[in-house]
């Protein structure tokens, strides 16, 4: 049989998707279903002191109100799905039911909150100056897992009107080597501040939950990026046993960071129908989504760097305040430290960092995170060494890139595979880097080009997941995925580790996934990259337990040794005797007669519980491969990105315009070209919008939210980016793992926006305008060098 | 009054602009009111907040009558989707902004959050659903172009694209790839797939000529 790693097939359910048929969590109707509304806080930070429902409570069709006293309260800096105690402008306080939305919508107009309001944060340096607001009660740092209130006295904050970030007490810092020495052999040293915006993730489908309970079982329909994990963390937050939560979640309609293990407001619904005793189905509006949606941490961050002559980094100092939002969550600042280290191996290299909590919504992981905040700095600032250094800007970054043997981070971590500079050169010659970068400062009437590089490397995945099929007597190989549908068609190409050892065609085999009651394996938490490395293994590692039990079988069943025995095709035979063998469908038979191990009443020790239980569900129903990804790896896996950028900034109107963009990745093998092409060029626009359109802005004066929708947060159109890009993969497995597969949902994010960044700061002649997003305002009051209406480092100013 | 003059004095009166600002002069801010259906025969007559009393209405839909109960400000993307179960068409915004629940009126794309449903009676309204023939199962032209392309990610934005797609390659015989992306740019797509869904479209026109 052809592997099908490596080739294009369209996902199985993308005929689902293309008529309608595909069901996201807001499809689903149950008998009996009433709605739920939330309110809304409308102050950023407030004390509730009485909730008067009374009148909303008389209305007819109204079945109940769910409070912040009904759901389970965290310690400090937990979040619940409703508090009393309101951190940001738009954080629910209370939900109400009624048989129909209308009436739900109308009567929760009727109840009548007494708010205290509190004093509230939105700027961490604000809140770190002396006398500065704390967004909690409690305080504005999180120490040793205690709230505290952090202020910078003595620091000179004269240094923000130059627009330089003024440093104080932090609460990360690590370092190797020796700064102050490597800055003193340092023939250019480049120091720059920046503002990083924060960012809402904005997936298409907002986080709706449909959810009811059948004999004390919870049944929820919710958008979430990983199933298996959900159904874990649901029983957590509610205090369920695990065998007690059903989930359904077939479909994610985008998630980026936001829904990797579902989300706080997930919790109303399963609350509320164990309240009223109804299936309640919580709609959340755009408008709701962007409040409880999460978001990309803000960063205002200073990076300091020493070169040599001969491009070499000597020393790198970084130094982040990151913008934490109301409950934390991100850590995004000590992520980004780590992949700068990763990427430019400096020889010496400090790096510090305070996450400020701030009456702001909460912030999550964001694709690439850290990175791509951290990127759209010390790209831009490459290049303006680069300029002084009279250097190729592609040459800077190869002098520093690491390569194989490299260690990074803290711990000196070493990497299972680095092919960066692999695909800097495949990424050179595709994008034909030496002419196009003559083409910098062309002149077009008001338009000026400039052409730009962003390398981006992020963590690519992890390991000890399980894997679980079932050879069924229909002989199709039935591949359960605990993984989710989140859009990077990851649940199905996946499986085909396990089908490529099992030597048969894709229309052999069958995907059950989506729903925890189909029987699935324990899985990644989809995040950070990790499903195609995790659960390729995983799958690998299933594939290799039914191979070897088909091959007993048919030993049992036809004489001679197992590995006398071949498959290939859903059939079993032996070597240079083709005509011996047996079906599939005749072995799944044979499996479930003969029991034992082979058709699951026995099962590896070493799997996971919730594994335990799918497969012991799943018992005597055919051949059962089973196992756990034992594969070991001796470092960390790390995938890269580097794009390449042509742009046209318009000096009259502040637009930019992205003329081309190539991508070109080391993720190792390949698993599915066409979908792979996606996430390298989709997450790179991803990137561009971060950089260059998504806005984030507050009203100072009430802490008030103003880009809540998507025309005006921005995210881009498909008017904002060229109508043809390129791509490409070096295609070098990673040897550390069986597949050769590496995660590449993380890298093109910093790619795409860092090439933008460092395209837009050529056009301006080398100058970085020093924040995100590139605006055209932003990008006029640079150019005119006129009054800003903003403060070097305020935020929020989109 | 009969009731063409009933469907003009309720378009003028309860346009969705109307109807938002009427939500917005209530103070409903805080609670995002406006995204809201009333359940057929639930509380209609107990009720006065939105006020009005529902209308049988004769629908065309994916060429089939569909006669189905509605209000006088309901939009059409809650008819479908709640009342008449064609959950396909999308709700991403609720807004005319993302586009995920356009469908086609007489062949021309809108935003089913953005019209009302008594402004399509007498109009023949196609959704998702309604592209794949019924009879032969074969898929419309633009959805053959998906699968042959392997077009969309987490696809909660495909129905719409799907549809603005199908009323370019019906209308327009030949078009270019920038052409395509203008009449594609009231869809968005988060996890900005563009290129795939560009390449699906012009795959899609090819198609659409092939079978002329």
């Amino acid at each position: 049989m052809a592997k099908l790693i490596g080739t294009d097939i369209a996902s199985p359910d993308l005929l689902a998707k293309i008529t309608g048929r595909a069901k996201y969590a807001e499809d689903f109707r149950v008998d009996g279903m009433v709605f739920a509304k939330l309110l809304l806080s409308p102050m950023p930070h407030a004390r509730v002191r009485g909730i008067d429902a009374a009148r909303a409570l008389a209305m007819p069709g109204v079945l109940g109100i769910l409070t912040a006293d009904d759901v389970p309260q965290l310690e400090a800096p937990g979040e619940a799905c409703l508090t009393n105690e309101p951190r940001y402008e738009g954080e629910p306080i209370l939900a109400l039911a009624a048989v129909d939305e209308e009436t739900a919508a109308a009567a929760i107009e009727l109840i009548r909150l007494d708010l205290e309001p509190l004093p509230f944060a939105l700027d961490p340096l604000e809140s770190l100056r002396p006398g500065g607001p704390d967004a909690w009660t409690e305080g504005n740092v999180l120490v040793e897992g205690e709230m505290k209130s952090l202020k910078w006295d003595g620091v000179d904050f004269s240094s923000v009107a130059q627009g330089q970030l003024p440093m104080g007490e932090v609460t990360t810092e690590w370092a190797l080597g020796d700064v102050d020495a490597g800055f003193a052999q340092a023939d250019v040293v480049v120091d720059e501040t920046m503002v990083h915006q924060t960012q809402t993730h904005h997936p298409l489908e907002p986080r709706s939950t449909l959810a009811y309970w059948r004999n004390g079982k919870l049944f929820a329909h919710v958008s979430v990026q990983s199933t298996a994990r959900m159904r874990a963390s649901l029983a957590g937050a509610l205090d369920l046993d695990i065998a007690d939560v059903v989930v359904v979640a077939e479909y994610c309609g985008g998630g980026f960071g936001s829904k990797i293990t579902g989300s706080p407001i997930m919790h109303v619904a399963p609350l509320f129908s164990k309240k009223i005793g109804r299936p309640v189905m919580l709609r959340i509006t755009r408008y709701e989504e962007t409040y409880v949606g999460r978001s990309r941490p803000g960063f205002q961050m200073r990076a300091k760097v020493g070169f040599r002559s001969d491009g070499r980094i000597t020393a790198m100092d970084l130094f982040i305040v990151e913008d934490h939002g109301s409950y934390g969550g991100g850590g995004d600042n000590g992520t980004a430290g780590v992949l700068a280290h990763l990427m430019y191996q400096p020889e010496n290299i400090r790096v510090r960092g305070v996450p400020v909590f701030t009456n702001t919504p909460p912030r999550a992981a964001q694709r690439g995170p850290g990175g791509v905040q951290m990127l759209t700095i010390l790209e831009p600032l490459m290049d303006k060494a680069a300029r002084e250094l009279r250097m190729d800007r592609l040459e800077l970054r190869r002098v520093n890139a690491p390569r194989e043997g490299a260690t990074f981070g803290p711990r000196e971590t070493p990497l299972t595979s680095v092919h960066v500079h692999e695909a800097m050169d495949m990424g050179e010659k595709l994008f034909d880097w030496q002419e196009k970068k003559t083409w910098s400062g062309r002149r077009n009437g008001s338009k000026v080009t400039g052409v730009g590089i962003g390398v981006s490397p992020y963590t690519a995945g992890s390991v000890g997941y399980d894997g679980l099929l079932v050879i069924r007597p229909d002989g199709l190989v039935h591949i359960h995925q605990g993984v989710g549908n989140l859009g990077t068609h990851s649940v199905m190409d996946t499986a085909r580790a396990a089908a490529d050892v099992l030597n048969v065609g894709w229309d052999q085999v069958v995907i059950e996934w989506g729903d925890t009651s189909r029987g699935l394996p324990w899985s990644a938490s989809q995040g950070g990259s990790q499903t195609t490395h995790a659960h390729t293994r995983a799958n690998h590692a299933a594939g290799l337990d039914a191979k070897r039990k088909i091959q007993d079988i048919a030993a049992r069943t036809l004489g001679g040794s197992p590995q006398s025995y071949d498959v290939a095709g859903g059939r079993v035979f032996q070597r240079g005797n083709p005509g011996r063998g047996m079906s599939f469908a005749q072995v799944a038979e044979r499996a479930v007669a003969l029991g034992g191990e082979y058709d699951g009443h026995t099962l590896p020790e070493d799997i996971h519980a919730m594994t335990i239980e799918s497969a012991t569900a799943l018992v005597g129903q055919g051949l059962m491969g089973v196992a756990k990804d034992n594969f070991g790896r001796s470092g960390a896996t790390y995938s890269w990105v580097v794009g390449f950028a042509v742009v046209e900034v318009d000096t009259e109107t502040g637009h930019v315009e992205i003329k081309e963009y190539t991508g070109v990745a080391d993720c190792g093998t390949v698993l599915h070209p066409r979908s792979l092409g996606a996430q390298i060029l989709g997450g790179s626009i991803q990137g561009m919008g971060v950089a260059m359109s998504q806005r984030w802005v507050y009203d100072p004066k009430w802490g008030a939210a103003l880009a809540k929708r998507l025309y005006s947060a921005r995210p881009p159109s498909i008017l904002d980016v060229p109508m043809d890009m390129t791509w490409a993969a070096v295609e070098i497995p990673d040897p550390d793992t069986p597949v050769g597969a590496k995660g590449i949902g993380e890298p093109p994010l910093g790619a795409g926006g860092a090439a933008i960044a460092c395209a837009v700061a050529d056009a301006l002649g080398g100058r970085l305008v020093g924040r995100t997003p590139l605006t055209p305002d932003v990008i006029l009051a640079e150019l005119e060098g006129s009054k800003r209406p903003w403060r070097p480092l305020d935020v929020h100013v989109g | 009054m009969d009731e063409a003059k009933v469907t003009e004095v309720l378009e003028d009166a309860l346009s969705r602009r109307t109807f938002i600002k009427g939500v917005i002069a209530a103070g409903a801010t805080a609670s995002s009111a406006g995204y809201l259906f009333r359940s057929t025969g639930g509380l209609a007559a107990a009720t006065a907040v939105q006020g009005t009393a529902e209308r049988l209405l004769t629908l065309t839909v994916n060429g089939q009558q569909r006669r189905v109960d509605v209000l006088p400000h309901e939009t059409l993307a809650m008819t479908l989707r709640y009342k008449l179960g064609l959950t396909g068409t999308k709700l991403g915004c609720d807004r005319g902004e993302c586009g995920a629940c356009t469908v086609l009126v007489d062949g021309a794309n809108h935003y089913a959050c953005s019209m009302l449903t008594h402004q399509v009676r007498g109009r023949a309204v196609t959704t998702i659903e309604g592209l794949q023939n019924p009879d032969t199962e074969a898929l419309h032209p633009v959805q053959q172009a998906v699968l042959d392309e392997g077009g969309f990610q987490c696809a909660f934005c495909a129905p719409g694209f799907i549809m603005s797609m199908t009323a370019l390659v019906e209308s327009t015989p030949d078009f270019t790839r920038e052409q395509a992306a203008h009449a594609l740019s009231g869809n968005l797509c988060r996890c900005a797939d563009y290129q795939k869904i560009l390449n699906c479209a012009m795959r899609a026109g090819e198609l659409a000529r092939a079978r002329a």
